[in-house]
């Protein structure tokens, strides 16, 4: 590993420009966890650098130590030749470090120029230098393409608008490396579109970026090199110009990834169907229609918080519609509950898997029952049958091939894949008509994502109705029969499998779609 | 038309501002900890602390100010052990507060016992006496100070690099921390300083208001503190005329209970009166008040 920091580093300075950035020997420790295993590498001016990795291999770890939120237990980071004194935030704000976190460290309460202006000047100055803060702020925004308003409070800004207003925080104070996390993670394919702009102007200024993904397209669309990081440890390092995305999807899981098989569907009848639905809510849902056909995968696009969660209250009888009908297996809907819903076979996967799908501290038995402990075969006569709740649970484990020490383990020991296929066992093994999958994959490495995509599509195959909710176009884009786009709780008319651009998706879930229709 | 003559007498006024000052020191530094995302419920044991420790500082010879530099100080020890508990230690800061206002106020009994073993009756001291400035003549230099205070907390508060930093560390630790300032550093100062402010509003009831100290003579003004700055919404300006509405009430009340009105009816209704319209401007005024989002939040370096 230090060898090749060390031809790289060599390249760099053979080259017109010089290492801003170097990272050393960085190795972390949370407990028996390894999260960095003694990785290294060199950063040049005018140089975008992606660090590419899946959930959990050490890439967020590796920048907070960069930033000084964490102290390595070994390594050095070294800033246009200067050592960084570890663990000081503070340090590294004035050697030129900025980082844009993946959840914003934005206090939302206040405006947009106090945000950026916090801790620029001195604490016990007597004035706060607001006239020369705006104006530079201004300047910044000009000469970055970063159109925000300085008198803005950031609660009310959009998420795209609240990722500009943390580039400028890092411009504002003279950042010499840029360090985003994750960045296109909330945004809208046009706002990716913008994000990347911002990125060239940003090195055609001189900085360097470290951008952090696992999203391939992304890091060949905008790096000139690639970090690929594994379970903590740095395990190749290359040019985009001299590899591919299957390549770097190779390097980053360990192992060749074969995609699910998309058989053509088989639509059967609606099985649910929205005519007109408002919900309320911020958003809430309005007007929406909608129609799930037995044997087919209905997709949602969408930004998270424009109305996901209204539809998914509804389908989970968490939520009753205000106004429009709602038909289920071909009767309208009534008295609607979470009970009524499992009763008529809705399986729900629901988005956060910690909150709402599971109960941190039950075991896998109890996890497994949740949904129908009331009920024979679970229960009877008001006793629970802990024989047969066993046996569920092992018929799950070893169906979905959850990895766990055993039944009676809390979930909470589980990692995020394997609470996830428990979650699937629990809900399709039952053999449900209807399936809402919120979110499926979020957060999930590509072995547990293949997995669920897999068994999503047993499902659709066996003539159960998907309605897939994700954030994750490419995954929408694979798996569904037919797409909607959600924005503001509008959903979009229905696009069958091919017959939307991702260009034209991003812009209805902008809320612009149809607007601009050739 | 009696209640409109108490309305127009100057003594009426001159007791409003004489009742709200120690509720406006006090309300000034509880605004500070929360703005800084600490609710300090050490208040009422906190301002008993101050009441004893600028009285007993006078008692033993030393000059007025200096009785207030004490209680302060001793506020400041006392913000300390919270601060110490709920910002480094993240501990709860309801228990906390609850634990330091019997530790606070036990403490200044036994204190009181210690120093005072033999007395039946508690000594009086020469307390400040009224400026005969011009304006608001009848009241001591404290009450001055005390609306200076509420003008300082603004300044500092929303003019200065500080104050950002304050409000901020309320708001979101996670952006400070980001932005390189020590979150705990600010929480510890801003829980300090309220508390010495909190104690200052103790020390005005044995240094101005009364001229000696007494048990329970605080009385759950720090609970009504807390209450104002709810009322204030976390801006000093409304938690000022807070103050003053409540004081307002109760000096009102004293004087109605003399009147024919209140000839007939009990005593306790109008002691009850102030807390009642209280209660009741706090509904209407808190609707849409918005918390800072981080309070009673603690902060832990590299958790999420």
């Amino acid at each position: 590993m230090a060898e090749i920091l060390r031809q790289e580093s060599a390249a760099i300075l053979r080259g017109e420009s010089t290492a801003i950035l170097r990272l050393d020997g960085i190795t972390k420790r949370f407990g028996p966890v390894l999260a960095n295993d003694g990785i290294g590498f060199a950063l040049a001016e005018g140089e975008v650098l992606a660090l590419l990795g899946e959930n959990g291999a050490g890439k967020t770890t590796l920048m907070n130590i960069l930033f000084g939120h964490y102290v390595a237990d070994e390594g050095t980071v070294h800033v246009a030749g200067q050592e960084l004194p570890p663990g000081q935030p503070g340090a590294a704000l004035a050697a030129g470090v900025g980082m844009v976190h993946q959840h914003f460290t934005l206090a939302e309460n206040l405006t947009v120029l106090d945000n950026v202006a916090l801790g620029t000047r001195p604490l016990f100055s007597l004035s706060s230098g607001r006239r020369a803060a705006r104006a530079r702020l201004r300047q910044l925004s000009e000469d970055f393409g970063l159109a925000v308003d300085p008198s803005a409070r950031v609660a009310d800004l959009s998420v795209g608008e609240r990722q500009r207003v943390e580039i400028l925080k890092a411009l504002y104070r003279d950042a010499r490396v840029l360090i985003l996390d994750e960045p296109t993670a909330v945004l809208t394919p046009q706002e990716v579109d913008a994000l990347f702009a911002t990125i060239r102007k940003a090195v055609a200024k001189g900085l360097a970026v470290v951008f952090i993904s696992h999203k391939l397209g992304e890091v060949m669309a905008v790096a000139d090199r690639v970090v690929i990081l594994r379970r903590g440890a740095k395990v190749a390092e290359m040019r985009t110009a001299e590899t591919d995305r299957h390549r770097l999807a190779e390097a980053m899981v360990g192992a060749e990834i074969v995609p699910p098989e998309v058989p053509p569907a088989t639509p059967g009848e609606v099985l649910f169907r929205l005519d007109q639905v408002s919900v309320a809510g911020s958003p809430g849902l309005r007007d929406a229609s909608l129609a799930l056909r037995a044997g087919t995968i209905t997709g949602i696009a969408g930004v998270s918080g424009n109305g996901q969660r209204a539809l998914a209250d509804l389908l989970s009888g968490l939520a009753f519609p205000e106004s429009g009908a709602v038909e289920l297996k071909g009767s309208a809907l009534a008295d609607w509950s979470p009970r009524q819903a499992v009763a008529q076979g809705i399986a729900r996967i629901p988005e956060d898997r910690h909150a709402t799908g599971t109960i941190a501290d039950f075991d896998l038995t109890e996890n497994a029952m949740l949904e129908d402990y009331a009920r024979p075969p679970m229960s009877r006569k008001g006793w629970l049958d802990w024989g047969r709740a066993r046996k569920r649970a092992e018929a799950i484990i070893e169906g979905y091939d959850v990895r766990c020490p055993g039944p009676s383990v809390p979930i909470r020991l589980l990692s995020g894949g394997n609470m996830q296929k428990l979650i699937l066992g629990r809900v399709l093994e039952a053999g449900p008509a209807i399936i809402l999958a919120n979110q499926p994959t979020r957060g999930l490495d590509i072995g547990a994502v293949t997995y669920v995509h897999r068994q999503l599509l047993a499902a659709r195959e066996r003539g159960a109705a998907v309605l897939l909710i994700s954030e994750d176009l490419d995954e929408l884009r694979a798996l569904s029969d037919v797409i909607h786009a959600i924005h503001d709780g509008e959903l979009s008319p229905a696009f069958a499998r091919g017959e939307i651009t991702v260009k034209e998706l991003g812009l209805w879930m902008a809320g612009q779609g149809g607007r601009h229709a050739a | 038309m009696e209640l409109i003559d108490i309305l127009l007498s100057a003594t009426f006024w001159a007791a409003v501002l004489r009742i709200a000052s120690p509720l406006i020191f006090a309300t000034m530094g509880e605004l500070i900890c929360e703005r800084a995302g600490v609710l300090n419920l050490g208040i009422e044991g906190i301002m008993v602390a101050g009441a004893f420790a600028g009285w007993i500082a006078v008692y033993a010879g030393l000059p007025l100010w200096a009785g207030v530099g004490c209680a302060f100080l001793t506020g400041v020890m006392f913000g300390l052990i919270h601060g110490t508990l709920t910002v480094p230690f993240g501990l709860s800061q309801h228990v906390v507060g609850i634990g330091l206002t019997l530790l606070a106020t036990s403490a200044t009994y036994f204190a009181y016992r210690v120093a005072l073993p033999e007395v039946s009756s508690p000594p009086r001291i020469e307390a400040f006496q009224p400026t005969g400035w011009p304006i608001l003549g009848s009241q001591t230099v404290l009450t001055w100070a005390a609306l200076a205070t509420v003008a300082i907390t603004a300044w500092v508060l929303f003019r200065t690099p500080l104050g950002l930093a304050l409000r901020a560390v309320g708001e979101n630790p996670a952006a400070v921390e980001a932005q390189g300032l020590p979150v705990h550093g600010l929480r510890m100062g801003a829980v300090a300083v309220g508390s010495g402010l909190m104690a200052v509003g103790g020390s005005f009831l044995t240094l101005s208001a009364f001229n000696s100290f007494f048990f329970d003579m605080v009385n759950g003004r720090g609970w009504i503190c807390i209450a104002l700055v709810v009322f204030g919404a976390w801006m000093p300006g409304r938690a000022l005329l807070g103050a003053l509405l409540f004081a307002g009430f109760d000096a009102f009340q004293v004087r109605l209970q003399q009147t024919a009105i209140g000839a007939g009816l009990p005593y306790q209704l109008f002691l009850a009166m102030p807390y009642l319209l209280s209660i009741l401007a706090l509904i209407l005024m808190s609707r849409r008040a918005e918390v800072p989002a981080a309070l009673m939040t603690p902060y832990n370096k590299g958790e999420r």
